[in-house]
């Protein structure tokens, strides 16, 4: 089920800023390993992220974003307590998601 | 639930498993969006890529940001910040043209969701960070090199 994501979710003037840290090896397929065996590839595909019940941001990876991918991105809204959830899905069928409350940026 | 039946069959070997019982308590988490597209992210040149989005690379455009280091001393972990004025923009794609799979990632962006986003990528070489964004239906460039000082996909 992959490790817990790290996800900060902060508004201010009406716009809330969302961080995000997985946890993932994002193996692209092409590096060999010790004994000169090709590693497969193994890495996210897709993420997804709402607010509350709304899709806020609908991403698609490739195997060129970088081990433990960070993602950040704003949406207009938000409101102290609300939620933002993010799932991931990698290529083998493996998901998680994790979610936090939005909180006030000072 | 058509994209969900769809995504079952595309699952292979032990994941198909897991899957199952996941669809079947009704856990499945709901992917009901933008399907990932093997082609496009197995394109192995800009001109490959924009021939299966059904477009030719468009002018740069002084509306988008990029934000790319000059230099990268580690191509393992290269930041990218794109933003944009662009009214409309309904998605972003980030390439790096001398990758072996050059489309690193692609961003649809919901109503209400802006356009800026960051994140960070592998480059195995000196290369270009072209980023198109997609603005009232039509594809706006910005692009920068990032000369790299040790790849990042070696092994």
């Amino acid at each position: 089920m992959g490790s817990p994501m790290k996800i900060r979710a902060a508004v201010k003037d009406g716009i809330t800023e969302v961080k995000v840290l997985m946890g993932h090896a994002m193996e692209t397929g092409l590096r060999k390993d010790a004994d000169g065996a090709l590693v497969p590839a193994w890495f996210i595909t897709e993420v997804l992220a709402k607010h509350q019940d709304k899709v806020v941001l609908d991403a698609q990876f490739g195997t060129a974003v970088s081990k433990d991918p960070y993602l950040a991105f704003r949406f207009k809204g938000g409101v102290k307590g609300e939620k933002v959830s993010v799932t991931w899905l990698d290529n083998k069928g493996d998901t998680r998601s994790d979610e936090v409350e939005i909180t006030e940026k000072v | 639930m058509v994209n969900l039946e769809r995504r079952q069959v595309l699952k292979t070997g032990g994941a198909l498993g897991l899957w199952g019982v996941f669809a079947s308590l009704g856990l499945m988490p709901s992917f009901a969006h933008a399907e990932w597209n093997k082609t496009l992210f197995s394109a192995k040149s800009m001109n490959e890529a924009l021939d299966l989005i059904g477009a030719v690379l468009p002018e740069n455009s002084g509306d988008i940001q990029l934000n790319v280091p000059e230099i990268a001393e580690n191509g393992a972990v290269v930041p990218i910040s794109v933003s944009s004025t662009l009214p409309n923009a309904t998605q972003i794609m980030v390439f790096v043209d001398k990758n072996p799979n050059v489309l690193a990632a692609n961003f649809n962006l919901p109503a209400g969701t802006e356009t800026f986003v960051t994140t960070r990528v592998k480059m195995g070489q000196t290369a270009t960070v072209i980023v198109l964004v997609k603005a009232d239906g039509k594809l706006y460039r910005a692009a920068k090199e990032v000369k790299v000082t040790q790849g990042g996909c070696g092994g």
